[in-house]
């Protein structure tokens, strides 16, 4: 065990805390879905680092489900977003006021 | 056999599959192979069968697979509970009862949406398959005993439930919905996900038995990362369920969302988080009662408080039932603060009777709905009692059991939660909760005068001159004086709320409101200016409104549960006593 | 307790992957044009892929490369530049202006916490309950041995999930139905009509001029022409 893990778990972590604020912070669609891209990697990393902890080969059985997650989420979202801007130019959550709130 | 293969075979030892339960799993494959079976069928249909055979295939599947979870539910009674598929799924009386649950669902969406596809021109097969695969994802959710398979189902789940969202392309505001919904169903999953992380790193597995095992072994010794994956789990099954403060979506969502699509993810979605919810809690972290109780407590009062307070206030249906939907959400979570098996066999009750009361409700409001949805504000429901007496009542029948009538089911899920709550001591929030009831009972009531034409509805008080709050000679009862208080109250509420719309109508629309008597304000706002089209057309007679059969079906059934199980509830709350876990508390 | 056994090049790249990890992070949510954005989340991946690497998942750095980078990444891509949205956002203006702050603040918060915890013992759980990682036989091998014995059960529904996604994205890509007849075929011309900024508030062919079958679905027909970018404001205040 070269490296502890606990930094690997730092870094995941303020990795999640990225994805999270640029989730909140930014209005484009498509950059919040890599927003969400980032915040997923963070867990495969925190999933990685706990199996090499553990010496347990299920956090890496875990990553490759979100693996999956990830790639069906992705194709959805974008099928959403190619469905509404079809109609309009721009991809800015601001376009979106029809529905308040 | 080269000396390379039977070296490599004689190093790997040889791979022991576990033994698959097919019978334990035969529900969900019935319905998620009838997605498959039925996406083929379209595809390989050249024009297209008329959209009543997908319907009946999909009440068919629904059908037998709530026949297979009750065959289920009698297996589990005679040889006890157990787990499937090492360990990945627990066959209990709760999964039963939530398998049973989402399989009424899937009948009631097949019904609910058989107009709505018909009339939007929709393709039925793409709907109601999704509809299935959707309902699969809440099925593995209930009965699922690992975190993994947990977040695997509400993906399942959530995926289908955003395309479904999104299917209503003639209207813009449903792609709108669905993106919202994405967005901030993404974030959650995402926050629910490294939750598992951390409890995973905590413990040492995903297995909610093997977790329950291993908490209850060594108690508190790091408690840092294990409560940080808890908090972390409550806010993603939080922004599932819609429990205040992480609500935001719903309205929106609801709103725009097709009308049964909207029913059928109220039903559908809640039930599935609420069961991880149940598991979650009640099976693999019985040892944190203490940490996550409070935490719950907080999120049931702000929700009951909040979905009651901004539900009265509201001019459009669709998010009326959002809100009021959210206030059942923190009915539901005062069955789950209770932590107890009473609790969990509470929340298993109500969820089931909400299932009926709220797939009947936006059954009605799609055929009010009318083309691309558009009729959702309150004024559209006026007069409905003449228009179509039957729709009304069966709808009137609907709204009090969700406000908790005696002699409904509705009454007895409220009582139910509140039983297991009190009996665990829980007084003040029994308490809040009889009151937050009270105060949502009124929005309810309003919306069956407003039917009935007994009472001038938010618009009306709004715009001042033109409010007749006609309710004077409706009958002395004290129960019909007092919604009229609280319509004026959100007339005032939603005129006050920076809604430029109502204040035009009080001046310049005052004439066409004259005529037309009270008007859905559905209007176009145009570069700088103001333009208010009265656009309700006479709405006191209103649009004729279609009563198809597949409506009539749906609702007589849920108003037929609703009541007939409310007068002689012993079915099914011994269905729902049966709802104990396999792990965890009993 | 640490730092005894840590050899310089493992310290090396980990400090490298990290940094690449971090500064590309942040590089997705400052960058302007998504499409920078999304060749920062490249090179995010990359590290997280060099980062497995360093702790024994060799199969799933392999894996990462080729489905994130390789497919995800080239999807957004092809969807940036299918919509032509590569036009650049203008990051100073935000309508939400308690949004920014806040979503800063929780980041914040959440860092202090982490910062907190990393001075803690990282707990560990309970060893070896799905088979072990790093021993004698592959990666692939091991992981191969869980998803196929204690994850059976979720490997068999991610095909329930790959369905969904390739349902949803053929029912999602396809041109919305207009049959004859129906409102958002037939009222094209009226929806251009009532977006006119002249339209006065009274608009007495506002009420009259329309039919009755397009009613109150106008906003949404205006809409779909593409000539007026009105907000339909239907709900009422929250």
């Amino acid at each position: 065990m070269s490296i502890p893990g606990s930094w690997f778990l730092v870094v995941a972590a303020m990795l999640f805390t990225v994805g999270a604020i640029g989730l909140l912070v930014r209005r484009n669609v498509l950059v919040m879905f890599m927003c969400v891209e980032l915040m997923l990697n963070a867990v495969n990393l925190t999933f990685v680092t706990f199996a090499r902890m553990l010496h347990d080969v299920g956090g890496q059985a875990a990553v490759f489900f979100v693996l999956v997650v990830a790639a069906a989420e992705v194709v959805v979202g974008l099928g959403i977003i190619v469905a509404i801007f079809r109609r309009r130019a721009g991809a800015t959550a601001d376009d979106l006021h029809m529905l308040k709130g | 056999m080269t000396p390379l293969l039977s070296l490599l075979v004689a190093q790997v030892p040889a791979l022991r599959l576990p033994q698959v339960d097919y019978f334990a799993l035969l529900p969900e494959i019935v319905m998620a192979g009838m997605a498959f079976v039925t996406l083929g069928a379209r595809s390989l249909t050249r024009r297209g069968l008329p959209p009543a055979v997908w319907t009946l295939v999909t009440m068919a599947t629904g059908l037998a697979s709530g026949t297979l979870a009750v065959l289920l539910g009698r297996r589990v009674e005679t040889h006890g509970a157990f787990a499937a598929v090492d360990g990945a799924l627990a066959v209990d009386g709760f999964s039963v009862l939530f398998l049973v649950l989402v399989s009424a669902a899937v009948v009631l969406f097949a019904l609910a949406a058989h107009p709505w596809i018909e009339r939007e021109g929709e393709d039925g097969a793409e709907l109601l398959s999704l509809g299935m695969l959707s309902a699969s994802g809440a099925m593995f959710m209930a009965a699922a005993n690992d975190l993994l398979v947990i977040f695997l189902g509400l993906e399942i789940l959530s995926i289908a439930l955003y395309v479904l969202a999104a299917l209503n392309r003639r209207r813009a505001a449903s792609g709108e919905a669905a993106i919202k919904y994405f967005v901030l169903g993404a974030f959650s999953s995402a926050i629910f996900l490294y939750g598992i992380a951390l409890t995973y790193g905590a413990t040492g597995s995903t297995n909610l038995a093997r977790i329950g095992t291993y908490l209850a072994a060594n108690v508190s010794t790091h408690g840092g990362l294990l409560l940080a994956g808890l908090a972390l789990l409550l806010v993603g099954l939080g922004f599932k369920v819609a429990a205040v403060p992480f609500h935001t979506w719903t309205p929106d969502v609801y709103q725009g969302s097709p009308s049964p699509v909207t029913g059928f993810m109220a039903a559908v979605a809640k039930a599935g988080g609420f069961a991880a919810l149940v598991r979650i809690l009640f099976a693999a972290m019985p040892t944190l009662r203490l940490d996550w109780q409070p935490v719950l407590y907080a999120l049931a009062v702000l929700s009951l408080v909040v979905g009651a307070i901004l539900a009265v206030v509201q001019r459009d249906v669709k998010r009326m039932l959002a809100y009021s939907s959210i206030s059942h959400a923190g009915f539901i979570l005062v069955g789950v603060v209770a932590a107890s098996a009473a609790g969990a066999a509470s929340v298993g009750y109500y969820l089931l009777t909400y299932t009926f009361l709220i797939m009947g409700s936006f059954a009605v409001v799609t055929v009010v709905g009318g083309p691309a949805d558009a009729h959702q504000d309150l004024e559209d429901y006026r007069g409905l009692a003449r228009r179509q007496p039957l729709l009304a009542l069966g709808f009137a029948i609907l709204l009090v059991a969700q406000a908790g009538v005696p002699f409904t089911t509705g009454f007895l899920a409220k009582f139910y939660v509140l039983t297991a709550v009190i009996a665990q001591g829980g007084y003040v929030l029994a308490v809040i909760a009889m009151l937050a009831a009270v105060a949502v009972a009124f929005f309810y009531l309003r919306l069956v005068l407003v039917m009935y034409g007994w009472a001038g509805a938010g618009a009306g008080a709004g715009a001042g001159a033109v409010g007749p709050v006609g309710d004077a000679d409706a009958a002395g009862a004290g129960e019909v004086v007092l919604p009229a208080g609280t319509t004026s109250l959100a007339g005032v509420g939603a005129g006050g709320g920076g809604e430029p719309d109502l204040a035009v109508l009080g001046g310049g629309g005052g004439l066409a409101l004259a005529t037309a008597t009270s008007t859905g304000v559905e209007q176009a706002i145009s570069g700088e200016g103001l333009v208010a089209a009265p656009e309700g057309l006479a709405a006191g007679d209103g649009d004729p409104v279609p009563f198809p059969d597949a409506t009539k079906v749906v609702l007589a059934l849920c108003v037929a549960f609703t009541v007939v199980f409310g007068i002689w509830p012993a079915p099914v709350v011994d269905f729902a006593r049966h709802a104990t876990l396999l792990f965890g508390l009993r | 307790m640490l730092a005894v056994t840590i050899t310089i090049p493992d310290l090396v790249t980990f400090v490298l992957a990290a940094a690449i990890v971090l500064v590309a992070a942040i590089g997705v949510v400052v960058s302007r044009s998504p499409v920078h954005a999304a060749l920062c989340l490249v090179a995010t991946l990359f590290g997280i892929a060099v980062l497995f690497v360093e702790q024994n998942a060799e199969f799933l750095a392999a894996v990462q490369v080729i489905v994130y980078a390789g497919a995800i990444v080239v999807l957004f891509l092809f969807v940036i530049m299918l919509l032509g949205v590569d036009r650049e956002e203008a990051i100073g203006k935000d309508p939400l202006r308690a949004q920014r702050p806040l979503g800063v603040l929780l980041g914040l918060l959440v860092l202090a916490e982490v910062l907190v915890l990393s001075r803690l013992s990282w707990p560990i759980g309970q060893p070896h309950v799905a088979g072990p990682v790093g021993g004698p036989s592959s990666n692939v091998a091991d992981l191969a041995r869980a998803v196929f014995t204690t994850y059976l059960l979720p490997f068999e529904i991610t095909s329930a999930l790959l369905l969904i996604a390739t349902v949803g994205a053929v029912v999602l890509a396809r041109r919305p139905p207009r049959s004859a007849g129906q409102p958002g075929a037939a009222t094209g011309q009226p929806g251009r009509a009532t977006g006119q900024p002249g339209g006065a508030i009274g608009q007495p062919g506002g009420a009259t001029g329309r039919p009755a079958l397009d009613g109150a679905s106008q906003p949404d027909a205006a809409d779909e022409t593409g000539t007026v970018r009105s907000p339909e404001r239907e709900g009422a205040p929250r």
